[in-house]
């Protein structure tokens, strides 16, 4: 049971979002701005940056939506988000994205914690600022879902079917309120 | 200097929205409804929410111009803003928002550093649904705000009474239709 009466049987953020639809929709179409507009990242690599932040945060709704819209993005190399939810290096990971997973994990625990160093060596492997601030404007929102999402102690699915359908869906159809899917 | 290139002269998160008016837009209407749009939390109690996450995430610029909002709405002084940051509970604030502010410290640790009897309590003292979640979702707001502002290493003006006067300004204006580079 969440701490307030969302509709029941809706998972994570959407039971939220039904919630409180006026706060709501700017919530989604920042998240389909940042995770599926114009970017020097790719989706999957954006997808990849918030289930890194979840997974920090601790929040298994957001890790487990987005560690499945990744691997639909990723499709033959999805292997890559099991190795960054769980810290094991690979080559998979190029340089450069290392190097801002490494920012968005230090955007988590607080903005001050990211350094010059830090931003040399993106820059170093090639980050450009474009790639410097969505990555810190998608580890901060993220910062944000994971606590409305827990802190609202909302539902969460442990069938891992529902996270493989929810990954089609967002690799799909991007992040569209549930009233604007009806439609 | 900040990590990016931002237009210049901008302090706090006034540069990186100017660098992206793509996101700023999303930011700024989720901003406008939380804050200022009709609520049955004040608009001055929803700013003490904002600048008290801010000054728990060490955020200067944040913690300054929603604080310099904050005494608008309320009719007090910085002084007074300070002291809820430390000590809310000698303050005269209302049972209810002083029931509130421990959940936004919560949230500001953590999503599930809410404890159902943080929400039992401010229940009890009158709160309803909807601005328990408005508080959960401020906190978490500026959790995101903050980090956005000090993430990319940006820069804030140091006088405090500079917040104090554009707060004015913003409480006319709103979070959206205004000019950022004003």
């Amino acid at each position: 049971m969440a701490h307030i009466a969302v509709p029941e049987g809706v998972p994570g953020i959407r039971s939220l979002v039904m919630f409180r639809p006026e706060t709501g929709q700017h919530l989604y179409a920042l998240a389909q701005v940042l995770l599926r507009g114009d970017s020097p990242l790719s989706e999957a690599e954006r997808e990849l940056i918030a289930t890194h932040v979840s997974a920090r945060n601790n929040c298994k709704f957001c890790r487990d939506s987005h560690a499945a819209a990744a691997r639909e993005l990723f499709g033959e190399s999805r292997y890559i988000v099991d190795c960054v939810i769980n810290d094991v290096p690979t080559r998979l990971i190029s340089p450069k994205l290392n190097a801002l997973l490494n920012i968005a994990a230090k955007v988590q625990v607080n903005g001050k914690e990211v350094t010059e160093e830090d931003i040399a060596e993106a820059r170093h492997f090639g980050a450009v600022d474009r790639d410097i601030h969505d990555t810190v404007l998608i580890a901060a929102t993220f910062s944000l879902f994971n606590r409305y999402v827990d802190g609202l102690d909302s539902l969460t699915p442990n069938d891992p079917e529902a996270y493989a359908e929810m990954g089609v869906r967002l690799s799909k159809n991007g992040y569209v309120t549930a009233q604007k899917q009806k439609e | 200097m900040a990590y990016i290139s931002l237009p210049e002269g901008l302090p706090g998160i006034r540069g990186p929205m100017a660098f992206r008016p793509e996101t700023a837009k999303h930011l700024n209407e989720l901003a406008e409804v939380l804050l200022r749009s009709e609520n049955s939390l004040s608009r001055g109690e929803r700013e003490l929410i904002a600048t008290y996450v801010s000054y728990l995430n060490d955020c200067f610029f944040c913690q300054n111009a929603h604080g310099g909002l904050a005494q608008h709405y309320l009719q007090c002084d910085m002084a007074y803003i300070d002291l809820v940051k430390v000590d809310f509970q000698s303050t005269d604030l209302s049972p209810k928002i002083k029931a509130l502010l421990p959940i936004a410290a919560s949230v500001q640790k953590g999503g599930k550093h809410v404890t159902p009897e943080q929400i039992e309590y401010a229940r009890h003292v009158g709160a309803t649904d909807l601005e328990i979640h408005d508080t959960v979702l401020i906190a978490a707001a500026f959790c995101m705000f903050n980090r956005y502002v000090d993430g990319l290493g940006t820069w804030a003006p140091q006088d405090r009474n500079i917040y104090v006067e554009r707060a004015k300004w913003r409480a006319d204006e709103g979070y959206v239709n205004f000019d950022l580079y004003k």
